[in-house]
């Protein structure tokens, strides 16, 4: 059992180790790339996990990041502000999670045909209001200074630059990130407690599995089901703002680019699990970064081109679902909406 | 006894809720400073106002009637296939293998092969999410999405190192052979000795479309498999009681579902574009949930709604010719309408259910 748990873990840490073998160099440039890749979908992935673990299933992750992205891009670049468009990023996904809580929650809506809909008007509202307000054909001009979350380097990184081994890893990894990604990693732990060790969480968790119980108690399940949606909304706009504001230096159209589903995959991946979605986001973060900089691996027997490399995610995801390789198991009242008896 | 009239449900709810969704639509063209009357204007005259409009909406309205239907079949059997788009573009795939491999002498012959071909790889992509749905209970939601990304890095692969001429740039196949071009309308009409359309790639897919339609229809509500597909999608357990396997009805249903998503190629890369491009779909595949969802489930409907977002595509288009308005205005108008016929459904139905019943009791009905 607790081998099974750890087995993503394991198979990354393989695949650095290998990777580290055969080109050092490469490698540490390469899974440095996976932790800023890996930032928005374990951010994504967490808000989805909140969310599901409540019972609201969300595949409109995609859609409040994009929107997210596009807010922090605009007012960050209005304001020169990076934080400001954080800011405006969190209340962009946040009016959409309130369209998602109305539609599942207090109308009893179909959950995914409200996803699939954020997901639309994320996507066209962009580029409807970034053209008009830019004129860019839906980008955001590029932001540049303070506008842009800039790498932090920890005390010590050029000091130990050198040192074999810790050098390259804490200089090369742990250094040099912007404030976002530590957020992103710190989120793992506190969401564990949040969830694990807190009553606000049990309830959550009880909210998604028997929501009648939790009624009984006397406990308001819509309450902690816009509790949970909210959350959602929060933690996919930290991670649009990542991507228009740290990841890159602007809004471009479409620029999640599949990035919400890749989370709900890691998500399904991890088992609706806090560690699992760090090493699984990270597990995909890292094919990314793979086909990023070798476009066709050549394994020396076969090569494989970088589509295949980009599809893996979801073809790993659908294995997982299928349940060849440890079963994945949603929580139990998950996309139903709660009729209280009367 | 039923909360409201047949009617209300089948016209006003759907009506209401397109309303909703063009009156937020016109909020918004206000809000970033346009004339939403000048908006609806120019989408009418582009789309309907003359028959190069119609030829254009007709078009896309066949792509969405393939779609609407898939996301309909599927959902009688309470299916929720969100795969569409992927099943479309594999559909493509099909085509495109069939046209150039092999030797089809005259369109009339190459149509029913490429239909077969188109169905049968939108099917296939189908199989897996239905099969792991019914077999180990994977959500078919969640399959289907991830079949979407699959299908298209499968088709970047095949497009790319596969199916493009030699010295070709484009990622995309050669030209289908000049013998299995699909007659346009217009040129029927020109036969006829009438002026209709010039230029444009609606073709006789179209009416294969509202055939499709019918048979759907025939399919479902005067079939026994019809009847098993629905028995299932309202209860499981009952399914199962009237001795009809959960299992089999499942994947059929998603072997039509996908089978019709992939019939769309061959309006799109038979009839349009003569040759398999890349993102030949264009999104048609998530407009058919809009569709299925606008149209009550029900053919007709879809057939009207596919007409509707047909004119809306073209429209939009017109929109980001002559206007400063983006075509994505279509794609939010889009997700207005699956959000409120979709999602908020009981937003707009219990009020007017609370209207008829106090109508009712007013009249003096009794109960």
């Amino acid at each position: 059992m607790k081998l099974k748990d750890s087995l993503i873990a394991l198979i990354v840490l393989a695949i650095c180790l290998i990777w580290a073998f055969v080109d050092g160099n490469a490698a540490s440039q390469g899974i440095g790339s996976a932790m800023r890749l890996m930032t928005p979908l374990l951010l994504a992935c967490l808000a989805g996990l909140y969310s599901e673990r409540a019972g609201v299933f969300d595949i409109g992750l995609e859609g409040k990041m994009l929107m997210a992205a596009f807010s922090a891009a605009s007012v960050a670049y209005l304001t020169g502000s990076a934080w400001l468009g954080l800011l405006a990023g969190i209340g962009g996904s946040l009016a959409l999670s309130l369209v998602h809580g109305l539609a599942s929650i207090t109308f009893r809506g179909n959950q995914l045909i409200a996803g699939v809909a954020i997901n639309f008007l994320a996507s066209g509202l962009t580029v409807l209001v970034g053209q008009n307000a830019f004129g860019l054909g839906g980008r955001t001009p590029a932001l540049t200074g303070a506008g842009r979350f800039q790498p932090i380097n920890l005390p010590f990184a050029e000091t130990l630059r050198d040192v074999p081994v810790i050098g390259p890893i804490y200089s090369g990894l742990i250094s040099g990130n912007t404030i976002l990604v530590y957020v992103a990693l710190l989120m793992v732990p506190v969401t564990w407690w949040v969830l694990f060790r807190t009553r606000f969480g049990l309830r959550l968790r009880a909210v998604g599995e028997n929501p009648a119980s939790v009624d009984t108690a006397g406990v308001s399940v819509t309450r902690l089901r816009y509790a949970a949606v909210a959350i959602c909304g929060i933690l996919c706009g930290i991670a649009g703002a990542y991507l228009a504001t740290g990841l890159s230096a602007g809004f471009v159209k479409e620029m999640t680019a599949g990035r919400g589903f890749i989370a709900l995959a890691a998500l399904i991946f991890a088992k609706w699990r806090p560690w699992q979605a760090l090493f699984a986001t990270f597990l995909f973060g890292l094919l990314e970064a793979i086909a990023n900089l070798y476009p066709n691996l050549d394994l020396g027997i076969i090569t494989i081109p970088s589509m295949f490399m980009n599809a893996l995610p979801y073809i790993l995801t659908v294995i997982i679902l299928a349940g060849f390789v440890g079963r994945a198991v949603p929580p139990r009242a998950g996309g139903e909406p709660y009729v209280k008896e009367r | 006894m039923d909360k409201m009239p047949k009617w209300a449900d089948v016209i006003l709810t759907p009506l209401i809720s397109l309303v909703l969704a063009m009156a937020i639509s016109a909020l918004v063209i206000l809000a970033i400073g346009e004339s939403p009357v000048m908006a609806m204007k120019t989408m009418v005259e582009g789309a309907l106002g003359s028959s190069y409009g119609w030829g254009f909406t007709l078009y896309y309205a066949t792509n969405f009637i393939f779609t609407g239907l898939a996301v309909m079949v599927a959902y009688h059997a309470s299916l929720f296939n969100i795969g569409g788009e992927g099943q479309a573009a594999m559909g493509g795939l099909g085509v495109a293998l069939v046209l150039l491999y092999l030797p089809l002498p005259h369109w009339a012959i190459a149509l029913p092969v490429a239909m077969i071909g188109a169905a049968a790889f939108g099917a296939a992509w189908a199989f897996i999410p239905a099969y792991l749905q019914a077999k180990r209970g994977s959500h078919i939601v969640i399959t289907t999405i991830m079949f979407n990304f699959i299908a298209a890095a499968a088709l970047n692969y095949v497009l790319v190192n596969k199916l493009r001429p030699v010295g070709s740039m484009d990622p995309a196949s050669a030209r289908f052979p000049e013998s299995t071009h699909l007659p346009a309308l217009t040129d029927i009409f020109a036969g006829l000795g009438m002026e209709w359309g010039k230029n444009t790639p609606v073709n006789v897919t179209f009416l294969i479309a509202v055939l499709a339609c019918l048979l759907v229809w025939l399919l479902i509500w005067r079939t026994k498999l019809g009847y098993e597909i629905r028995v299932l999608g309202k209860s499981e357990p009952g399914a199962v009681y009237a001795g009809i396997s959960p299992v089999k009805i499942t994947v059929i249903a998603m072997l039509i579902s996908g089978g019709l998503a992939g019939l769309m190629a061959i309006n799109n890369v038979m009839g349009e574009s003569e040759r398999l491009v890349l993102n030949a779909v264009e999104g048609a595949g998530f407009i058919g949930i809009a569709v299925a969802l606008m149209g009550r489930n029900h053919p007709f409907g879809i057939l009207l709604a596919a007409l509707l977002f047909g004119f809306l595509y073209q429209g939009g288009g017109e929109l980001a010719l002559w206007t400063s308005i983006p075509r994505e205005l279509i794609v939010v108008i889009q997700a207005l309408v699956i959000l409120f016929t979709g999602a908020l459904d009981n937003m707009v139905r219990m009020p007017l259910e609370r209207l008829f019943l106090s109508m009712r009791r007013t009249n003096g009905g009794a109960k």
